[in-house]
C-alpha cells in the first residue's frame, strides 16, 4: 500500500522501495533485471538491519503509525457477518471502543477492540481511541452477552489510554476499569486479549484480562506512556527516549516478565506495510489459540485465569 | 496521654506518618484553616484538626490503633521487599529509592497487613502507607493484598483494606500495572465465598488502587474531603484545558455520583465498621 506517514527510520527502506518499483515499470522496455535483483537484496537486509535493531521508542513509534491497522480493520478482514452492537445501556455509546458478535473462520465469537481513528475528524468521533466510562461498561456488557450464549471473547487492545476527562471521572472511570478486571476474572467464557498497538496503563487492561494475552510485534504496554514518564521522574518531557528504554515496554519485554504468552510475527515492515497480511497471521494465531483455550474445562478455566494473573509479579522475602 | 488504643514505643512514633504539616515543636499548623493544635489534642482527636476536622494524613501504624482493638494485631508478610523487575533507572535507580524509603519510613514497602480484632470481631486487614514512595503499587504491595485475600478466605473473616495510593509504582512498569488485574481477580474469588470486603478511601487514593482493589468494597467508606481519583486534577486539567468544577474528586463527589456508600470522620470509623460488620454477620 502507498505509505503516506513515514517514519525517519523507514525513510531510506521506503526510498529504495519506490525506486524498485519505478524500475520495475521500465523492465519492459529495458534489461535491468539485474539492477533490480540487486537493489532488493540490498532493501532486504536494509530492513532487516533497521527492524533487528529497533529501539523501544522506534517501537512505541510503530505502535501509533497513522496507518497501523486498528480494531475494525482487522475485524473486517479476519471476520465475517460482524454485526456491530452499540451501548452500555447505561449512559451512552463509546465511539472508542467497537465490539459485536462475528464469525472466525468456523465459529462465532464475540470481538471488542478499542479504536482509533484516522484522521482528524474520525480522531474526534472515536475521542482518540480513549474511552470513557461507558466505553468499559459497553465491553463488560458484551462480555456478559458472550457468557450468556457461550461463546468466547476475544479483545483487541490499541488505545492511549483511558479518557481523563471530568466527565470521565463523574461516571467512574476507575469504577468502571475495575468493575471490568473483576467480571473477567470470573466470565465462564474462554478470554483472548490481543495487543494490537498501543497497550496505555489502566485504559489498556480494562479489556485485558483473558486467559491467553497475545501481543502483536511492535507494540508497548506498560502502566505508563514514555512522554508521562519522562515528564512525572525527569520533570521534563525530553527524556521520552529514555523512558521508553527504562519501561521495559516491548513484547519481547513483556514475554521475558511473563505478562503475556505470545509474540505475533508482524509482516516485513511492520503491520502498517500490509493490512491483509497482519490480519491474516493474527486470525491464523487466534484460530490455533481458541481450539486451545476452548478444551480447557470451565472450572479449570476461571482457576487458572485467577492464577496465572496471581503470579504476577516479582518480589523477596 | 489519653490514648489507650495507641501503643507508644520509641520505634514506632510516627515512623508511618508522613511529616506533621507545619510542625513546631509540640504545636500543628492545620494546612485547611490555620488553626494551631497541641500535639497532645491532635492525637487525641485522631490526628483531625479540633476547629475544622481536616484529616491530617497518617500511617499504617496510626491506622491499626484507631481501628483495632490492642493488641491484636498481628502483621503478617512483613518481610516482603521490592526486587528490580525492570532494573529501572531514572534519576537515581529504583532500587536505591527502595532502600531509602525502608529506611526513612522504617517500612519494607507501601503497604502493612495483618490480622486483628474490632470490638471483639476477627478481621483481616491491610493499610496502606503513602509514605513510603507515595503508596505505590508494586508487585510487593500487589502480593501482599493477594496474600491477605487468601487469608480470609482461609479464616472466612471479613477484608478491610484501607487505601492512601497515588497508583501503580512507575519503576515496575508494566509488572505493577498487572498488580490491578491480580488484586481484582482475588477480590473476584473473595466474593465467590462471599466474605465482606470493605474498602476504606482516604487521602488521596489514585490511578491504579482506584482502578482495582479500592473501588472494588462490597462497601466502599471514604474519609471526608479524600482526593479519590484515577487521573488525578493536574492531569485532568492538562488533558481538557477546563477548570475543574467545585469539590471535584473528593469524598463528597464521589458520594454524589454513587461511588462511595458513606462518608466517615475518623473519630466515628471504628464504631461504624462494627456496626456495619455485625448487620452483615448477624
Ligand atoms: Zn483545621
Amino acid at each position: 500500500m502507498a505509505v503516506q506517514n513515514i517514519l525517519g527510520f523507514e525513510k531510506p527502506i521506503i526510498e529504495l522501495e519506490k525506486k524498485i518499483s519505478e524500475m520495475r515499470k521500465m523492465a519492459d522496455k529495458f534489461d535491468i533485471s539485474n539492477e533490480i535483483n540487486k537493489l532488493e537484496s540490498k532493501v532486504n537486509s536494509l530492513r532487516k538491519e533497521v527492524f533487528e535493531n529497533l529501539t523501544p521508542w522506534q517501537i512505541v513509534q510503530l505502535a501509533r503509525h497513522p496507518e497501523r491497522p486498528y480494531s475494525l480493520d482487522y475485524i473486517y478482514l479476519m471476520t465475517e457477518n460482524f454485526i456491530e452492537l452499540h451501548g452500555d445501556r447505561r449512559y451512552s455509546d463509546d465511539k472508542a471502543i467497537v465490539g459485536g458478535f462475528a464469525k472466525l473462520g468456523e465459529e462465532t465469537v464475540m470481538i471488542i477492540g478499542q479504536q482509533k481513528g484516522r484522521d482528524t475528524k474520525s480522531n474526534i468521533y472515536r475521542n482518540f481511541g480513549m474511552p470513557n466510562p461507558e466505553g468499559y461498561r459497553k465491553a463488560l456488557r458484551l462480555m456478559k452477552l458472550a457468557e450468556k450464549f457461550n461463546k468466547p471473547v476475544i479483545t483487541l487492545i490499541d488505545t492511549p489510554g483511558a479518557y481523563p476527562g471530568i466527565e470521565a471521572e463523574e461516571r467512574g472511570q476507575a469504577e468502571a476499569i475495575a468493575r471490568n478486571l473483576f467480571e473477567m476474572s470470573k466470565l465462564q467464557v474462554p478470554i483472548i486479549a490481543v495487543i494490537i498497538g498501543e497497550g496505555a496503563s489502566g485504559g489498556a487492561l480494562g479489556i485485558g484480562l483473558g486467559d491467553r494475552v497475545l501481543m502483536l510485534q511492535y507494540c508497548w504496554y506498560s502502566v505508563i506512556s514514555p512522554e508521562s514518564c519522562s515528564s512525572i521522574l525527569w520533570r521534563s518531557w525530553d527524556f521520552k527516549e529514555q523512558a521508553a528504554e527504562s519501561l521495559k515496554l516491548t513484547s519481547q519485554d513483556m514475554l521475558k516478565l511473563k505478562i503475556i504468552d505470545r509474540i505475533i510475527e508482524e509482516p516485513e515492515g511492520g503491520a502498517h506495510r500490509d493490512h491483509e497480511k497482519a490480519a491474516a497471521i493474527l486470525k491464523g494465531v487466534l484460530v490455533e489459540e481458541l481450539a486451545g483455550v476452548k478444551k480447557i474445562k470451565k472450572e479449570k478455566l476461571l482457576d487458572s485465569r485467577i492464577k496465572k494473573f496471581g503470579e504476577m509479579g516479582f518480589w523477596k522475602e | 496521654m489519653t490514648m489507650a488504643w495507641f501503643k507508644r514505643s520509641k520505634e514506632n512514633i510516627s515512623t508511618t506518618a508522613p511529616k506533621k504539616e507545619n510542625s513546631d515543636g509540640n504545636w500543628i499548623k492545620c494546612s485547611e484553616c490555620g488553626e494551631m493544635i497541641h500535639k497532645v489534642q491532635w492525637e487525641s482527636n485522631l490526628y483531625s484538626c479540633i476547629n475544622c476536622g481536616h484529616h491530617f494524613r497518617i500511617g499504617s501504624q496510626e491506622y491499626f490503633g484507631i481501628i483495632l482493638d490492642e493488641g491484636s494485631f498481628k502483621e503478617i508478610d512483613k518481610k516482603l521487599r521490592s526486587v528490580d523487575p525492570l532494573e529501572f533507572t531514572d534519576t537515581k535507580p529504583y532500587k536505591k529509592r527502595v532502600e531509602e524509603s525502608i529506611k526513612s519510613t522504617e517500612l519494607n514497602d507501601a503497604i502493612r497487613t495483618g490480622t486483628g480484632k474490632i470490638n471483639g470481631i476477627d478481621v483481616v486487614i491491610g493499610c496502606m502507607d503513602f509514605g513510603f514512595i507515595g503508596g505505590s503499587m508494586g508487585s510487593v504491595v500487589g502480593e501482599k493484598i493477594s496474600r491477605a485475600i487468601d487469608k480470609a478466605i482461609k479464616t472466612k473473616n471479613p477484608l478491610i483494606i484501607i487505601s492512601s495510593s497515588g497508583g501503580a509504582r512507575m519503576m515496575e512498569g508494566a509488572v505493577s500495572l498487572m498488580q490491578l488485574a491480580k488484586t481484582s481477580s482475588k477480590l473476584a474469588k473473595l466474593d465467590e465465598e462471599k466474605i465482606p470486603y470493605i474498602s476504606i478511601l482516604t487521602n488521596p487514593t489514585t490511578g491504579g488502587a482506584t482502578a482495582s482493589f479500592s473501588m472494588l468494597g462490597d462497601i466502599n467508606i471514604a474519609e471526608p474531603k479524600a482526593l479519590i481519583a484515577f487521573a488525578g486534577p493536574r492531569v485532568v486539567k492538562q488533558a481538557t484545558g477546563k477548570d475543574l468544577p467545585d469539590g471535584f474528586q473528593k469524598s463528597e463527589f464521589l458520594l454524589e455520583h454513587g461511588f462511595i456508600d458513606f462518608i466517615v470522620s475518623r473519630k466515628d470509623l471504628k464504631e461504624k465498621l462494627t456496626q456495619l460488620l455485625k448487620l452483615i454477620s448477624g
